[in-house]
């Protein structure tokens, strides 16, 4: 998939006849995509597509059978992730004996923190004013899920990569992943998008990337 | 853009070890606990003649130390892995190896430094005698220092799988065998009036070897088996 | 590319190495068969009785070699862990994943004959030797590579997370060895040595070595064998794999 006009002459992701492979047996590729400053792309497939596996491989968990993925034009390895990337799994990554709060500190120490954002007005972007010293653990899951996305907008990483961001949201919810990927992109990030349904972007339509399961 | 340093890195990792160890402090009282059960079982199954016991005691504190961390291996990892933080800190820009190293030191100092506690507690209960006392101390420390980095590598590869007991025992029972041999030996030589410096010296030779290398390895062994 | 790196990528391609194998395979276990047959003619028929230890002696003919097997196999599945680890060569680790049973089994065929031989030489079928020490602790070794081996899913990366194992168990080898003598001499266990072979005279050790050839054969024959079985599985939907499905079919026909 070939973007119309790229904003920046370096995309933030470039992925080269990327492919992985599980027992032998193909998940997902060849596949060749650019993501540039500035978007979101929407990965579409059914079930065992290999969606999550794309986004694991992306961000570095898994290597790749065969493919390059540039990272701001240079090879990412595990050692040279350097804070460009967050990964936002099913699993959600959030202690739940921790309060939301704790939870948060804990991702800027690992992972740094984005200028101008600070753990508080992170919570309330998400609509989780008041739920500060909670624990994960009497959150209700789509509360957990904000609080996840709470600690994207903490970290510095340029491209989010986000696995089934709306699953677990009500309408409200879906509404503020839009939002928060609305405003990351205006300020010159991307994000990989997975989805098995079909949700309305609120600005426009996205680029949608495509993935099959390998015959 | 604040990105933080390596040491701030791994000060939060043990910040939020301990802090979940408090949460569920009554967890860290189950290793202890389950030592003594172990001690028991011996005076219980060999009869209570005190000299018998104190023949065999540092030999039977040291199975008891090994069998409860061993049990409690497992949760190094398991509650990371399970609620995805574990993914988070394999992402993290900072070296692994650093943030892997916190790790197994607050889960020694929340696992092992109980038992170290009930140890002289156990000891009486076998009749070591006294003056062995100080010599089981300190090879203690530098044995569970020593399981705890080893036992770690081994737990790193059956991350993921639902029943690792059995496995996670075969697998980290041959590197356990020196440790065992030369701190049971250290506390064996003491109580016969033999020198006992030697044993120790040499696990602490092991230990200075284990501090730079169990989390270097741990940290491979996670990458294999992380998916 | 060098001459090595590029025997390396031709034998190390599924397909050639398991054409390969499959010549060599018969030729293997032929030689090893007869190899080991002459080995223990001339180790149990020709050469002479133990003047202490009479015929009991006889079982190092298969002890001796077995305990060789047992270390070797151990250090080709280290050596192959390696290489799987290092230059993910898909051959290496399947070789070294094959080489752990067939390791395990050597090492308990030494245990086991060491035992029937400890009953009339000590007295005891089992002494806390230094040495049967050592061999329990490396049948332990082989025993949770397989054991790892066999728990996770992904042939790939089981393989991968047991041949990590396979190389922390290879620094752990020697330090056993040298941790447990340190404790058999602390203990003053058994004084009881083995016949090194260096004090073996020559009409018993041309059929130890006899053996000890055959014995390696057989390693490799059956290691191949082996590995060819575990290749098919993992490539069974590969091209040439099918290739080979289907001429065995015609060949039946």
């Amino acid at each position: 998939m070939i973007s119309s006009d790229p904003p920046s002459p370096i995309p933030l992701l470039q992925a080269e006849e990327l492919a992985y492979a599980r027992n032998d047996e193909p998940v997902f590729g060849p596949l060749d995509f650019t993501l540039n400053a500035g978007e979101v792309v929407l990965v579409e497939g059914d079930n065992g597509s290999g969606k999550t596996t794309l986004l694991k491989v992306l961000s570095g968990l898994l290597v790749p059978n065969s493919g390059k993925i540039l990272l701001n034009g240079e090879d990412l390895t595990l050692a040279r992730l350097s804070h460009q990337v967050a990964l936002l799994s099913h699993l959600g990554g959030l202690k739940l004996d921790l309060t939301a709060l704790e939870n948060l500190r804990f991702a800027i120490g690992v992972f740094g923190l984005r200028s101008g954002a600070a753990p508080l007005p992170a919570l309330a972007s998400v609509a989780l004013e008041g739920y500060e010293d909670v624990p994960v653990r009497n959150l209700s899951a789509g509360q957990k899920k904000r609080v996840a996305l709470a600690r994207l907008l903490l970290v510095p990483a340029a491209l989010w990569l986000l696995d089934e961001p709306y699953a677990n949201l009500d309408k409200s919810g879906i509404d503020l992943v839009n939002r928060l990927l609305d405003s990351h992109a205006r300020r010159g990030g991307a994000a990989l998008v997975t989805s098995h349904g079909a949700y309305a972007f609120t600005s426009g339509t996205p680029r949608r990337l495509p993935l099959r399961p390998t015959p | 853009m604040r990105y933080g340093t390596t040491r701030s890195a791994c000060a939060a990792v043990i910040r939020r070890d301990l802090l979940l160890t408090w949460r569920r402090r009554g967890d860290a009282l189950n290793p202890a606990l389950f030592a003594i059960i172990v001690v028991v079982m011996f005076p219980l199954a060999l009869g209570p003649e005190p000299n018998q016991l104190a023949n065999i005691s540092a030999g039977i504190v040291f199975v008891a130390v090994l069998l409860a961390g061993l049990l409690a291996l497992d949760t190094l990892f398991r509650g990371d892995h399970e609620d995805g933080t574990l993914e988070q800190i394999v992402l993290s820009p900072h070296p692994l190896s650093m943030l892997l190293a916190s790790k197994i030191l607050v889960h020694w100092l929340s696992t092992a430094l109980p038992l170290i506690v009930v140890s002289p507690l156990l000891a009486e209960m076998l009749h070591l005698p006294r003056q062995v006392m100080p010599v089981l101390m300190i090879s203690l420390i530098l044995a569970t220092l020593l399981l705890s980095l080893l036992g770690a590598v081994c737990v790193a590869l059956t991350i993921g799988m639902r029943r690792s007991g059995m496995l996670l025992a075969l697998l980290v029972l041959p590197l356990y065998v020196p440790v065992l041999i030369f701190a049971a030996g250290a506390c064996n030589a003491a109580q016969l009036g033999l020198p006992f410096l030697a044993p120790l010296l040499w696990l602490g030779a092991a230990l200075a070897l284990a501090l730079v290398l169990a989390p270097l390895a741990c940290a491979a062994a996670l990458r294999i088996s992380i998916t | 590319m060098n001459t090595l790196t590029l025997w390396f990528h031709k034998f190390g391609s599924p397909p050639t190495f398991f054409r390969v194998t499959a010549l060599l395979s018969p030729w293997l276990f032929g030689a090893a068969f007869l190899i080991g047959l002459a080995g223990i003619y001339w180790g149990l028929f020709v050469a002479p009785a133990d003047y202490q230890q009479s015929d009991a002696y006889r079982i190092i003919f298969i002890h001796v070699p077995c305990a060789w097997m047992g270390l070797f196999a151990y250090i080709f599945m280290a050596v192959n862990a390696f290489i799987a680890l290092v230059w993910r060569i898909k051959i290496s680790e399947i070789l070294a994943m094959t080489s752990a049973p067939v390791g395990a089994f050597f090492t308990a065929v030494t245990l086991a004959t060491g035992s029937i031989w400890g009953k009339p030489m000590w007295g005891t079928w089992w002494t806390w030797d230094a040495r049967l020490t050592s061999e329990l602790v490396l049948l332990f070794l082989f025993l949770g590579v397989i054991g790892l081996y066999n728990a996770i899913e992904d042939r790939r990366q089981a393989a991968r997370a047991a041949a990590f194992l396979a190389l922390v168990g290879i620094v752990n080898v020697p330090i056993v060895h040298f941790s447990v003598s340190w404790w058999n001499t602390l203990h003053q266990g058994s004084t009881v040595r083995l016949l090194g072979p260096s004090r073996i005279d020559s009409s018993m050790l041309w059929p130890l070595l006899l053996l000890a050839l055959a014995t390696h054969i057989w390693f490799f024959a059956s290691v191949f064998a082996r590995s060819r079985v575990s290749l098919l599985e993992l490539e069974g939907g590969k091209e040439w794999a099918r290739d080979i499905a289907l001429a065995t079919e015609h060949g039946h026909e």
